[in-house]
């Protein structure tokens, strides 16, 4: 006698419950407040914003709590919420050579105007595990000098000047910026499109492709002609109003990457660009990200297509987290219905290898007897 | 009544509700061409427009559809802004730009080959017309077969465009591209897919 | 900065947001006009993850109303675990109505399967679909395939499953069997196991399918011709099973296998459940089916 098994529902409040439990953890420790990891997990809650494509750093710190510091996890329940956020408007392009700037680094040359600034950054921290934050200890005030009252032009801009680099990307004039949280991406898209697409696609992919390119899979030939984080305004159109109204900043990190370029019967020799902009801290996604925005550029360079992160559809198809972790993990929900039309078929298909085989051996032993 | 009072009135009074109600009556109509989905009056629009026709674009229409408007249509600065208030659908530039067309006056709209056809790697991206007429019955007799009709079905709609059993066979022909139609009566709503063929009626 | 409750977003009657419900409905009506063509739709994200039903639960989301009765199954069962969770989502955002039983469903949300319980007019089928390309496996580029539905060019298909023909003596495909519709376009029926696929064929219900991570929606209007695909020495053939159910005696229904023991015993019962449970309700008793039939609370209304 059989009883089918059922409860489901039952099952999964109990699940559930036991998630809860499991996300507080021992009681007897305080749990987290997200001004907590607001502070000083910011470099998550930055990853958090930024793939989540949602700038809100409460919002970001609860996520991450509450996926217990499962960072694709928390990614995807920021998008569940900003996608039912109506939307209000779009703010003017931000203008990152106006940023008030807090690091700065150029590969390209020494020195530039407005320096290089060192800012915030664990490039040349020795890896050492520190036992004092452990303990907790208290960390001194840094030295922090007044803002720089230097311009501090983009290092695209200098080249520029020569003429030694492509311009900005243009549109068409008529070109209304897409907005891929909006319209179904469709292939071959326009760069803006799939600039939005590489902003938010996931950090540890971006990371291996533009890796692949250095390695000799489509090589670019890049140099950081600057990476620079800071705070950019944010200014919005309103049609009752004569001027732009500011929302307020944010931060972002913006990566320029300079790319060789031989130059076409078209374009005289001239540097080209990759190009990555990214909320909050990541220098590893914005670097990631403008070596691929360089590797997808090469249809319209003429150069041939030979690697995966010179190919719009794999890389863009592919480079969303929040999809990719859906489909991959689909595949513990229950698929017997499939399994058994599929079980059926090899059952039958062995069943007639089986008797062929062993038609095959009688026809042997027969001879055999003659 | 001012412009202004006559552009914010006569909107569904439960937006979440009467927009799902309105949708799935042209949802049936559309899978069941040739039935009329009976609505009741959700929206009160400016005349000439007709409350099922009003309803039907606030129930589809925002600002990502421009939408079209036929001359009779285009005429009251009313229409414009209670359209603009309610949907925020701005005017399409031609009628090959227009993602929907209310037409008003059908028997003396524009040839259907006018508006956006889709193009053959989106056929999606085609016009929905939406023609007010006074009924089902008092027309041509339309005889109709394909997706949707068991057998065939037979409506009679008032006031279509002229030729249209011609231009319909045309825009039947330019399959999977062409246009789809929805007829918004006093009663309801019926729908003509690109997919319903008129069969003609034999004397 | 606490924590703060209280200001944590409430959520528009069945989750989506009335700008991206019109988008859907907009793209449900152009896939029911145009029969087996997948519409692309901006697909949003959704509270559960892609390749969960986010496709069939946008549909789903965007038809539906305080008057219907929704069934939703996985592998043909209510009680499985993304169908029991499915249906508590729409009764937390819709509060509609939910039932287990096919007739008295006005929305049946599914995957991988079509009730066995012939559908009626009125009824809307939503299936959830992974991959709504039925020509992906072949070519996985969508500038290509976008091509070949364009100018009707499925020799592709055909080659595929003459290969297939070749190599094993018969058609290896048991489920996402692709169909054509009203002789134009090739479908993908979603992963069913092809024992359904005549249901589909001039099926008095509307069919809706949505493919969330993949951003597409199509459609079969009631008393649409879909055939699939096949050769004449080689016509389409559905499943069969050499028993009926266990449980219920049903035969010509489709069947799983449950392993009993693992010492090789294994019965086959009914995939959907709802019509098992009811033909023991009408008496009909299998050899493995225990004495008394499951007396289960079929519909909940509306709170």
């Amino acid at each position: 006698m059989y009883v089918a098994v059922k409860g489901g529902e039952a099952a999964i409040a109990n699940a559930h419950a036991l998630l809860a439990d499991r996300r507080r953890g021992d009681r007897s420790v305080p749990a987290l407040r997200l001004d907590q990891i607001v502070e000083q997990l910011a470099l998550g809650v930055d990853r958090v914003m930024s793939e989540g494509s949602l700038y809100d750093r409460e919002l970001a710190a609860l996520a991450i709590v509450q996926a217990r510091g499962d960072m694709i996890e928390a990614i995807f329940l920021v998008r569940a919420y900003r996608t039912t956020l109506p939307r209000f408007g779009y703010t003017r392009a931000i203008d990152t050579g106006a940023m008030l700037v807090e690091r700065r680094v150029s590969a390209t040359y020494k020195d530039l105007p407005g320096g290089q600034l060192l800012g915030p950054t664990f490039d040349y921290t020795h890896r050492l595990l520190d036992p004092e934050l452990a303990a907790g200890g208290d960390v001194a005030e840094p030295l922090q000098r007044a803002s720089e009252t230097e311009a501090m032009p983009r290092v695209s801009a200098i080249l520029a000047r020569e003429g030694l680099i492509e311009p900005d990307g243009d549109m068409p004039q008529d070109h209304v910026p897409g907005d891929i949280t909006r319209e179904p991406l469709e292939f071959p898209m326009a760069r803006d499109i799939r600039l939005q697409a590489l902003s938010r696609g996931d950090e540890g992919f971006l990371l291996a492709l533009g890796y692949s390119t250095q390695r000799g899979y489509a090589r670019n030939h890049p140099f950081v002609g600057e990476v620079r984080i800071g705070e950019v305004e944010l200014e919005l159109d309103m049609p009752e109003l004569p001027f732009a109204v500011p929302l307020g900043t944010a931060r972002v990190t913006e990566c320029q990457m300079v790319n060789q370029f031989k130059g076409s019967a078209k374009a005289p020799p001239q540097f080209t660009r990759g190009y990555g902009l990214v909320f909050g801290q990541s220098e590893r996604k914005a670097m990631a990200m403008a070596l691929c925005d360089r590797a997808l550029r090469a249809t319209e360079f003429g150069e041939d297509v030979v690697a995966a992160a010179q190919d719009e559809e794999f890389v863009i198809s592919h480079s969303d987290n929040v999809q990719a972790t859906g489909f991959v993990e689909h595949l513990k929900l229950p698929h017997y219905v499939d399994f058994q039309a599929e079980l059926d078929l090899v059952r039958r298909m062995r069943a007639e290898h089986d008797a062929r085989e062993n038609g095959g051996k009688m026809e042997e032993k027969r001879e055999a007897a003659e | 009544m001012d412009i202004a009072t006559q552009a914010i009135e006569g909107g569904f009074v439960d937006p979440v509700f009467d927009a799902q109600t309105v949708f799935r009556a042209v949802m049936d109509a559309m899978a069941r061409p040739g039935t009329l989905q009976p609505l009741p009056v959700f929206a009160r629009p400016p005349a000439p427009l007709s409350t099922t026709a009003g309803a039907i674009a606030l129930a589809l229409c925002d600002n990502d559809t421009p939408l079209w408007l036929d001359l009779v249509l285009q005429a009251p600065a009313a229409i414009k802004s209670w359209l603009g208030f309610h949907t925020g659908a701005p005017l399409a530039n031609t009628p090959a730009d227009a993602h929907f067309a209310l037409i008003a006056t059908p028997a003396e709209m524009m040839a259907l080959d006018g508006f956006s056809q889709g193009t053959q790697d989106y056929p999606d991206r085609s016009t929905t017309l939406i023609l007010q007429v006074s009924d089902l019955v008092s027309g041509a007799p339309l005889l109709l077969e394909g997706p949707g009709i068991e057998t065939t079905a037979t409506i009679a709609p008032a006031q279509m465009p002229r030729h249209f059993v011609e231009q319909w066979k045309q825009n039947n022909q330019r399959f999977p591209r062409g246009v789809d139609i929805i007829l918004a009566t006093p009663e309801g709503v019926a729908c003509l897919p690109r997919t319903t063929r008129i069969k003609t009626m034999e004397a | 900065m606490t924590a703060r409750p209280a200001d944590i977003a409430t959520y528009n009657f069945a989750y989506l947001d009335e700008q991206t419900k019109r988008m859907i409905r907009r793209a449900i009506l152009k896939g029911i006009a145009i029969p087996g063509y997948q519409v692309p739709f901006a697909s949003r994200e959704m509270p559960m993850p892609y390749g969960w039903g986010t496709g069939g639960v946008q549909v789903t989301a965007s038809i539906i109303g305080p008057e219907d009765v929704l069934k939703v199954i996985d592998q043909g069962a209510d009680d499985t675990t993304n169908a029991v969770s499915i249906r508590a989502f729409f009764k937390k955002v819709a509060n509609v109505a939910v039932t287990t039983e096919t007739a008295k469903a006005t929305i049946i949300q599914t995957r991988h399967r079509i009730p066995e319980h012939p559908l009626t007019a009125g009824q809307v089928l939503v299936y959830q679909v992974p991959i709504p390309e039925p020509l992906r496996f072949l070519e996985p580029r969508e500038t290509e395939t976008r091509k070949m539905h364009a100018l009707e060019e499925y020799g592709l298909m055909h080659v595929k499953l003459y290969e297939d023909i070749a190599r094993h003596g018969r058609i290896a495909t048991t489920y996402a069997y692709p169909v054509k519709v009203e002789g134009r376009y090739v479908m993908d029926p979603s992963p069913t196991p092809k024992f359904d696929n005549p249901k589909m064929h001039r099926s008095p219900a509307l069919q809706l399918f949505g493919a969330g991570r993949e951003k597409r929606i199509y459609a079969l209007p009631p008393f649409t011709d879909v055939v699939s695909l096949d050769f004449e020495d080689h016509p389409f053939e559905v499943q069969t099973f050499d028993q009926p159910c266990a449980l219920c005696a049903a035969e010509n229904v489709y069947l799983d296998e449950v392993i009993l023991d693992d010492h090789g015993g294994h019965m086959f019962v009914c995939s959907d459940t709802d019509h098992c449970e009811k033909r023991r309700e009408q008496g009909h008793r299998g050899h493995l089916a225990p004495e008394t039939p499951p007396a289960l609370e079929k519909t909940e209304p509306a709170q």
